[in-house]
């Protein structure tokens, strides 16, 4: 119990600073926005073409948004060194993952939760079915387990904003295929059924990565 | 095995043993030795480079050593890091502090990690010992350095810990925050705390400790009573050990 | 005196293995004369992934043992994976060309490869991106061990993502016996070049690593 209670301080902590500085999310969302608007310029949406294209903008759109904000996940810890001073307290290294794995979980949440009403209002989708919630949910969370356990490698090497994407997005292609797929199939108003071998993926990407994540973050932040 | 472990307790707050540390091809740490008494400070000198920061690190079971094996009060490194790390504050030149959060929430926040009984009226004691009461609820960014520092210092209080590690903490030290780092460093609770500094400055050192260590190119290369040496002593024997003038 | 073993070994296995190919097995009926590269192809899809499984244990056993000889081996093999899986796409594109009338074709086989290469390339550019060595060793470590449990879900989500592809192109028909012996000798001949390019390539990582730390200990 001590153990998701100190995780969770870790996550109010990054929420409370969020809220006074605004960086990532306001940030990300406004990115967001953008690429979803310059997408449809560059495919100049028809009814029909939008019913095709809709899935891969939505995904392309929140990995980026994802990249982006995981990029910020581990700056401020980098600042007068806090990592260290996570480090030196009394919880373990997995408590430090988990923290910061479910703040960076619950900002790029808030960001899809913003961005999907205007995604459907800019592309006339119905996107608020229970499978592609789900579907989204599922996806966030692999990404983000995969996610923070780079950002805090990335914190430490050069060119930092440019190592995440390289080492990340090999690493998330499951999930991208898998959520654009199933995306699609949810906008298409499909049943579950038709959904589950998607999801399967999915699910079977985040149990295993958040096992071999929270496994290795260790080797990661350690000097 | 089992009569070295009995050697290091209980007496002992830090013991140290054959301590290696190495990045890559470079031995920071080259085999160390030493031990703490109870409520003993001991004063580690040492040009740049020497393996200063690495030993504090390793004490603090911030790094991991490449071999060697460290006891604090009894405890191995290894296999106790959560308790150990329970009583041991650690100071730096870098306060751990995040400037977007205000003094109350960043020793709220540590207060959190650290299971501090009866949290909020512990801050505000450990705040009022730095004398920042009136600068509680500002955000830390905003506040000049030395006063981050006297903050850093309040923070590294919070959980009463029995043993102190420093590392270089006068770098950035205005006059005050000094005179509260002598404060804290004494006492609390009528214990002696155990401390292990770490400093460039060898007259603040001599006055600091009561035992000295220099270390040079990873080993300790000269061991002394700071009672028994004044400062030109210490400079000559410091130059001595290090081929470096203090 | 093991090296030369292996050295032979190898050479007399890829003599054969080229006889196999070039004159002994029949030309295959509907691909005609290109069918042959498939024993090329599998033989590099195989090494890539052997490759990386090496890369796998040993970045587990350098993380958990720290010694230096576990990442001068998994560099090593992750060297030799990451010619290997260029040499498989190089294969693939040759082969995607008669067949399919394309020099790419996001064949899930194909494009797991790819995904491969791109792996290898983050574990390499790990490297060089951390600054100091032994934390790229640490990072490349992790990248290796991700990467690894990584590719399963990335080959079953690449066949389902082309789900009307015929699955098994290669084995489904199952293969005439002269076939199977010379893809099995193919295979064999370069999984002991593997092993020999492998035991080279990481002496001369360790060599290398003696050279810098003797110039670290000059200055």
């Amino acid at each position: 119990m001590s153990f998701l209670k100190k995780a969770l301080a870790i996550t109010r902590k990054d929420v409370l600073s969020e809220l006074r500085t605004k960086e990532i999310i306001f940030s990300a969302l406004v990115f967001t926005v953008l690429v979803i608007v310059t997408f449809n310029f560059a495919f100049s949406a028809s009814q029909e073409t939008t019913a095709l294209v809709a899935p891969g903008i939505l995904w392309v759109t929140f990995t980026f948004a994802g990249v982006l904000s995981l990029n910020r996940a581990f700056i401020p810890e980098k600042e007068e060194n806090c990592l260290e001073g996570l480090m030196s307290s009394p919880v373990s290294r997995e408590v430090i993952y988990v923290g910061k794995m479910l703040g960076s979980l619950l900002f790029m949440l808030i960001i899809e939760i913003i961005a999907l009403p205007v995604f459907a209002l800019l592309f006339n989708l119905p996107v608020f079915s229970a499978p592609l919630v789900t579907v989204t949910f599922l996806a966030t969370v692999g990404f983000v387990a995969v996610g923070t356990l780079f950002s805090a490698l990335a914190v430490n090497t050069k060119a930092r904003e440019m190592v995440l994407p390289i080492l990340f997005l090999p690493m998330v292609v499951p999930i991208i295929i898998s959520a654009v797929k199933a995306s699609g199939l949810a906008l298409a108003g499909e049943s579950w059924g038709a959904l589950a071998s998607w999801l399967q993926i999915i699910g079977a990407f985040d149990a295993i990565f958040l096992v071999v994540s929270f496994w290795v973050f260790a080797f990661v932040i350690e000097e | 095995m089992a009569d070295e472990i009995k050697d290091v307790a209980p007496a002992q707050a830090i013991a140290v043993q054959e301590l290696k540390k190495s990045f890559g091809h470079h031995l920071a740490l080259n085999g160390v030795d030493f031990r703490v008494a109870r409520g003993e400070s001991v004063v580690v000198f040492g040009p740049n480079g020497a393996g200063k920061t690495t030993l504090i690190k390793i004490l603090a079971t911030i790094m991991n050593p490449s071999s060697g094996r460290i006891f604090i009060d009894g405890m191995s490194a290894k296999d106790s890091a959560e308790k150990i790390r329970r009583r041991i504050g650690v100071i730096t030149h870098q306060t751990f502090l995040y400037g977007t959060l205000t003094a109350y929430e960043n020793l709220e926040f540590y207060g959190r990690l650290y299971d501090v009984p009866r949290r909020k009226e512990r801050i505000h004691e450990v705040v009022e010992t730095v004398g920042m009461t009136s600068r509680l609820h500002d955000r830390v960014g905003t506040l000049s350095r030395g006063m981050q520092q006297r903050l850093s210092i309040a923070r590294s209080l919070l959980h009463k810990p029995p043993i102190m590690l420093l590392d270089e903490p006068e770098t950035g030290l205005d006059q005050q925050a000094l005179v509260v780092l002598r404060e804290a460093l004494r006492a609390e609770d009528g214990a002696r705390r155990t401390v292990v500094l770490t400093t460039h400055n060898l007259e603040r050192g001599l006055e600091l400790g009561d035992r000295l260590l220099i270390l040079a190119r990873g080993r300790i290369v000269y061991e002394g009573v700071t009672a028994s040496l004044d400062l030109a002593g210490l400079r000559e024997a410091y130059h001595q050990s290090t081929g470096v003038k203090a | 005196m093991k090296r030369y073993i292996l050295f032979w070994v190898s050479l007399v296995l890829m003599l054969a293995s080229l006889f196999l190919v070039f004159v002994y097995v029949p030309t295959e009926k509907e691909m005609g004369i290109v069918q042959r590269i498939f024993y090329l192809m599998v033989p590099m899809g195989w090494l890539a992934l052997l490759s990386f499984f090496i890369v796998f244990i040993c970045s587990i056993l350098y993380l958990a043992r720290r010694r230096d000889s576990y990442d001068a081996l998994a560099y090593s093999s992750a060297e030799v994976g990451i010619f290997a899986t260029t040499g498989a796409l190089i294969v693939g594109c040759l082969w995607a060309k008669p067949i399919w009338g394309v020099w790419w074709t996001w064949e899930p086989r194909l494009t797991a490869t790819l995904v491969l290469w791109f792996i290898y390339f983050a574990y390499f550019a790990v490297r060089s991106f951390a600054g100091e060595e032994a934390r790229g060793a640490r990072y490349a470590a992790v990248i290796g061990i991700v990467g690894f449990v990584d590719l399963p879900i990335v080959a079953l989500a690449t066949t389902l993502w082309r789900g009307m592809h015929p699955g098994g192109v290669i084995f489904s028909g199952g293969l005439a016996p002269s076939m199977l012996l010379t893809l099995l000798v193919s295979l064999g001949a370069y999984t002991v070049l593997y092993v020999l390019l492998l035991v080279h390539r990481t002496s001369v990582r360790q060599d290398e690593a003696f050279i810098n730390s003797l110039k670290a200990r000059l200055g």
